[in-house]
């Protein structure tokens, strides 16, 4: 009786302390850093989890975005180790793109422990696209093509060399049985110039993410061979195998996921945690996501922080393999 | 072709509430564009989640971005002309004959004369866009990197009518731009360049930062200099509109201009800091037979606005055709479109014409507000420079301070932009032009990597550049505008000799 007494009290304790600890954490000026321009993919990030927690009500206030651009969010990685290292109230964007760049030590002087990982809230696919009058209709085809004549095929991505377009056309010349090092990589500047490359003929493949993409495929100008995902994706893209199914070991999920400083307290740390994990069950949440052309990927706290570690070692072979 | 999108548009561009909104528009894009270091980009950013809240229609939030896009156009002219530090990205080249105007007591007709040019440059582009977006869709697909290196080629070729009276140090200029245009990740080989591990270095100088130092810092240090050597600077405002002969004398470099400006706008490499560069070389080294330009020539002074206005609706062809941003600006406006859960893609027309009918129309209803607005303003623009100089030299470096920072969120921006201002200055005095460090910061990046991109396709066989037929036009150009002056000027020279002889 005893017993059954003192762990009830114990909840009770508990239950209040959580729900006092999550009150009084609520962060009095909420803020996501974008470490790009408005527009771009960090900023996409921020949104989510800004209309995300307002709709849900895990916020009173408005959140806001603030843009910081450079070296694919090596700016503000460095300005939230260096500046903001014990705010409890900015959260940052970041991505599988960072976890890349943290692989390639091009984050500064700071590794993947620099800060706490807080988790992910959705994710996007790479693809392999060609134009749409292009001959090749599946992977396989494509991959035996490449084989065949490996100089005629030039690579168009929407980031440098080092970037995740580059390390999927990478992983396609892997797959031919080809030096990633002597691909034909033609760096562009975003995916809306991979497009018009492939729509003007001038390089044959372009690798990119799925929702950038998508339109263009259902609009006929340009094919997506394969989507790097696990399973088939839902929606426009149902009918595009994946790689897996075509036989080739290639996937390549772009997850977007938040960080805080190293020394942000475990209150407000989980404070957003449970604000995540709140808001992320809700059927608002999912429209959001899917209004941002980003498919399901959910992995907080701990699970979180693994991947990003998993990821970043899984890159620096990766990269090794590569050339980089 | 079927023009029933565009009447759609103008019936949901006129609107009183549209109307409104595109008024707003055309007010804060005039402001954001005539306040150095901010452009239309920030003004978008700055309002895109205030009218998002507001629950503003998404073809609204379209036409209140692009009011704010092209008033920036417009608005960029007012700070390069009165005191010699440019706006915007577009209205670098406005400054080298609109600022001598402005010196010679004519700051009210430059100002007044490039709102005309603005106009002419922003209408043409807006029927450009309505009348021929589909064919010129094939434009933009149609380069490719060999294409847009040819096209530095070509903008290099122009660049030799900026050889002043000092080519070594034009040419010492130039080619510090060049240098400084390396700094940064190498995107062919991955690696960073004179980054001395500085990840704020990784992306490159900053233009905004180049520019804001080169120009605003410089300038402010030169006023406090003369200030303190006791030379006063002579202010007159002069006539608030512009002559009509001026107008007349500006015609065909306008309409040449604006077709400059709009092709370049419709291909999404290049931007309106290019374009206006372009049209300003160009017509001085088709025009410029009396060594004028650059001393207060109004032809100077309307071909790079009637550009860079054109290319700022040229930049919607790719993003309404295609479904891909023609610029920076048009990059945002399509992310925008994606918080109004529409993706924006090729089949933008035929899914949701509505709003780009409502956009296209709102540029020709924007373009006449924004005439309407800059011209009876001209008489308070210019009030600028009555502001006496103890308000003058800490308000430019204020406003450059807080709008540096304001874009980057970062105090080393601001340290950089002292510097590059510090080292300006020093350049100035010593005789050394700015533009051509900004032109060949602006074309050298463009070209180094479109040279590379090339080669990577072709596998460094340099054949390529002579592979298509945008290609041989684009040589076939550039040896035009290396050549012909040289032999338009001989043939003057000849005239004059032999009517000497009779």
């Amino acid at each position: 009786m005893k017993q059954i007494f003192s762990s009830a009290l114990f909840g009770v304790a508990m239950a209040t302390l959580a729900f006092t600890a999550s009150a009084q954490a609520e962060p009095t000026k909420p803020e996501c850093i974008a470490g790009a321009k408005p527009g771009g993919g960090f900023d996409l990030t921020c949104r989510l989890a800004a209309n995300a927690l307002l709709e849900t009500k895990q916020i009173s206030k408005p959140m806001a975005v603030t843009y910081m651009e450079g070296g694919v969010g090596a700016v503000a990685y460095n300005h939230v180790i260096g500046k903001r290292g014990k705010d409890g109230n900015v959260i940052t964007a970041a991505s599988s793109g960072s976890a890349l760049f943290l692989a390639q030590g091009k984050f500064g002087r700071y590794d993947e422990n620099a800060v706490r990982w807080l988790g992910a809230l959705g994710a996007d696919y790479g693809v392999l696209v060609v134009a749409a009058d292009s001959p090749y209709k599946t992977l396989g085809e494509l991959v035996e093509a490449y084989k065949a004549d490996p100089a005629s095929f030039a690579i168009a991505g929407g980031g440098a060399v080092g970037s995740q377009d580059w390390m999927k056309g990478s992983l396609l010349a892997k797959a031919a049985g080809q030096e990633p090092k002597s691909m034909r990589y033609v760096a562009l500047e975003g995916g809306g110039a991979v497009l018009t490359a492939l729509e003007g003929g001038h390089v044959k493949v372009g690798s990119g993410d799925a929702a950038e993409m998508v339109k263009h495929h259902v609009a006929g100008k340009v094919r997506i061979l394969a989507v790097m995902s696990p399973e088939r994706l839902p929606g426009d893209l149902a009918d595009v195998p994946t790689a897996h199914e075509q036989g080739f070991d290639i996937d390549w999920p772009v997850w977007r996921g938040y960080y805080v400083g190293k020394d942000v307290s475990d209150a407000d740390y989980d404070w957003w945690l449970n604000a995540f994990k709140k808001a992320s069950e809700t059927s608002e949440f999912a429209e959001e996501r899917k209004a941002r052309g980003l498919f399901e990927f959910t992995l907080l706290g701990k699970d979180f922080e693994e991947r990003v570690k998993a990821d970043v070692a899984r890159f620096k072979i990766l990269a090794k393999e590569a050339g980089m | 072709m079927n023009l029933e999108y565009l009447w759609q548009g103008f019936a949901v561009a006129l609107t009183g509430q549209n109307l409104l909104i595109g008024l707003i528009g055309c007010f804060i894009g005039t402001l954001v564009g005539a306040l150095p270091a901010i452009g239309p980009i920030n003004g978008i950013a700055l309002l895109l989640p205030i009218a998002y809240t507001m629950g503003l229609p998404a073809e609204s939030t379209m036409i209140l971005l692009a009011a704010i896009y092209c008033g920036a156009e417009y608005g960029g002219r007012i700070s390069s002309i009165l005191l010699n530090v440019p706006g915007d990205a577009g209205a670098v080249m406005t400054a080298m004959d609109g600022y001598p105007m402005a010196r010679q007591g004519r700051a009210g007709e430059a100002l007044a004369l490039s709102g005309i040019a603005s106009f002419v440059g922003g209408i043409l582009g807006s029927i450009g866009l309505a009348l021929f977006a589909p064919l010129l869709a094939g434009l933009a697909i149609g380069f490719g990197p060999a294409e847009y290196f040819v096209l530095m080629m070509f903008a290099f070729a122009t660049l030799g009518s900026m050889v002043g009276s000092y080519p070594a140090k034009t040419l010492i200029a130039c080619t510090l731009g060049l240098m400084l245009a390396t700094v940064g990740l190498d995107a062919t080989s991955g690696a960073y360049r004179f980054t001395f591990n500085e990840p704020e270095l990784g992306d490159g100088i900053e233009f905004v930062v180049l520019v804001i130092g080169l120009f605003s810092i410089s300038e402010a240090l030169i006023i406090l200099e003369n200030q303190g050597r006791g030379m006063t600077v002579i202010r007159e405002l002069g006539r608030m509109t512009a002559r009509m002969s001026d107008i007349v004398k500006c015609t065909g470099t306008t309409l040449r201009s604006s077709l400059i400006g709009f092709v370049i706008g419709v291909l999404p490499g290049t931007g309106a800091s290019v374009s206006s560069a372009i049209s300003y070389t160009t017509a001085k080294r088709l025009s410029d037979t009396e060594g004028t330009f650059g001393k207060g020539d109004v032809r100077g002074l309307a071909a790079p606005e009637a550009a860079n206005n054109a290319t700022a609706c040229g930049a919607f062809v790719p993003m309404l055709t295609l479904g891909v941003p023609g610029s920076g600006t048009t990059a945002v406006m399509l992310g925008a479109l994606m918080l109004y859960n529409i993706q924006p893609g090729p089949m933008l027309l035929t899914e949701r014409p509505e709003i780009v009918g409502g956009l296209v129309a709102s540029l020709f209803v924007g373009n006449l507000i924004l005439l309407a607005l800059n011209l009876p303003l001209v008489q308070i623009f210019a009030r600028v420079l009555t502001v006496p100089n103890w308000l003058l030299v800490p308000g430019i470096l204020v406003l450059s301070i807080v709008g540096v920072y304001s874009t980057h969120s970062s105090v080393f921006s601001i340290f950089l932009m002292m510097s590059i201002g510090m080292v300006g200055w020093l350049l100035r005095k010593a005789g050394f032009e700015m533009a051509p460090i900004i032109l060949g910061f602006v074309l050298g990046r463009l070209m180094e990597v479109n040279l590379r991109n090339a080669l990577a396709i072709s596998g460094g066989d340099p054949s390529i550049l002579f592979s298509s037929t945008i290609c041989n036009l684009l040589w076939v150009l550039a040896a035009a505008v290396a050549i012909v002056p040289f032999y338009l000027s001989r043939r003057s020279r000849r005239r004059k000799m032999l009517m000497a002889a009779e």
